[in-house]
């Protein structure tokens, strides 16, 4: 599996964010995105995920499942979690879960595994800011989906939950996935770095 | 067709819970609906003579109540991020949310409507015709509302707009439901005429609504 993007431009609202961005990723390789605020990691993540066109440029995606729709094959992680302060955690992933299809863990594993297996039948509004991370989280192991885009994981997390987010990445890697990841902080797993500048 | 499912299954969890909305747009119905007589003062024949029209001008504006948060709530939070990553066509995300939304909002107007005809002093035969033509008009009404409502989604008081964006839409919709009525009712013209019309605008609504609203949400990104 292998991911190319070439010569990637975008401009938002008249001002370019970036302009001839390129990298390549194998499978089992993370990349970590560093920059400035606003020097467009997320915006990047975003063109990537397919939520927003990017102006120029190719993003080309080879040897896997559904080459023709890139996002179906990526998990994106966003600022805001999608969480519904109604819905139980056991709720919102089994939701997802139908959602994505190609089931991998059932949500009660995912739960487990980030350690919210406790708060399963809680709703969600009663999570602090570090366990809706780790309820996002939960959902990339919901579906197999060799790509993971994710902006600013470990925000918000203890060293615990840090060092879990590490092995759930690790893992994903030694199956041969992809991950992309903006970060402002040390990433608790070795990857490639691509440096955004921030732009005039 | 299960994440479809799924969808449906938890925008119908979502409005019953805490803070879901439903019911909102069914309560404004019935207040709109009692207060009328008051207005209009006891005079039986007139009452039963508009009762109809009043039913569809409320049930018309109790449908623009909650409009807003259909698509708002999930573009908050990133939820529509997700659902446009998840496989499922976005016009089928629209139209499971459209489906769940009118199971909430738009039939419990159709089923309260002969109860509340009963204000009205409307006849049995009225009552049975007001309750058909809104069960066949309000998925219409719906649908309609459902492009504005993926327009304004991202605004923060998004709801004065979506309401003079879909209310001038919604007018063919409010004619033949009335004129579907009063044709129930004995007109000149027989019912299945304006009731067949009715319907089709519904079937229209549909397809175009759904394929509106979803373009509306791709370009609301870019």
């Amino acid at each position: 599996m292998k991911l190319s993007v070439s010569g990637l431009a975008v401009t938002r609202s008249g001002r370019p964010v970036f302009s001839k961005l390129g990298f390549t990723l194998d499978g089992g390789e993370a990349l970590a995105l560093t920059g400035p605020n606003g020097a467009g990691k997320s915006t990047l993540l975003r063109i990537l995920a397919g939520l927003l066109p990017p102006t120029a440029g190719s993003i080309e995606w080879t040897g896997g499942h559904d080459e023709a729709h890139f996002s179906e094959e990526a998990h994106y992680l966003g600022h805001r979690d999608a969480l519904k302060p109604a819905l139980t955690p056991l709720e919102v992933l089994s939701f997802w879960q139908s959602l994505l299809g190609q089931p991998a863990l059932s949500p009660l594993d995912s739960l487990e595994r980030v350690g919210l297996g406790h708060a399963a039948y809680l709703p969600s509004a009663y999570l602090s800011a570090g366990q809706r991370r780790r309820l996002s989280l939960a959902r990339l192991l919901l579906a197999h989906r060799p790509i993971w885009l994710l902006d600013e994981p470990t925000a918000a997390l203890d060293q615990t939950s840090e060092t879990m987010f590490g092995s759930l990445v690790a893992d994903h890697l030694t199956r041969g996935g992809l991950a992309i990841i903006a970060t402002h902080t040390p990433l608790p797993i070795p990857t490639r770095t691509l440096s955004l500048r921030a732009s005039a | 067709m299960n994440a479809f499912f799924a969808l449906i299954r938890r925008d119908l969890l979502l409005a019953t819970r805490i803070g879901g909305g439903a019911g909102v747009g069914l309560v404004f119905f019935l207040m709109l609906v009692t207060i009328i007589p008051f207005a209009v003062g006891p005079d039986m024949v007139l009452l039963a003579r508009i009762g109809p029209a009043i039913l569809w001008v409320a049930a018309l504006l109790a449908t623009l109540i909650g409009l807003d948060r259909l698509f708002q709530a999930d573009d908050e939070d990133g939820s529509l991020d997700l659902l446009r990553m998840s496989g499922l066509p976005l016009p089928l995300v629209v139209l499971a949310k459209v489906i769940a939304h009118w199971l909430v909002t738009g039939l419990p107007l159709a089923l309260a409507a002969p109860f509340l005809g009963l204000l009205l002093a409307l006849e049995p035969q009225a009552m049975a015709a007001v309750t058909v033509t809104l069960l066949a008009g309000t998925p219409a009404l719906t649908f309609i509302g459902a492009t504005g409502a993926a327009l304004t989604a991202g605004l923060r008081r998004g709801g004065l707009i979506l309401a003079v964006l879909v209310m001038p839409l919604m007018i063919p919709v409010l004619i033949f439901g009335i004129s579907a009525t009063s044709a129930a009712l004995g007109g000149p013209v027989p019912f299945h005429t304006p009731f067949a019309i009715l319907c089709g605008l519904g079937l229209f609504a549909m397809v175009t609504g759904t394929i509106s609203a979803a373009l509306a949400i791709r370009a609301s990104e870019a």
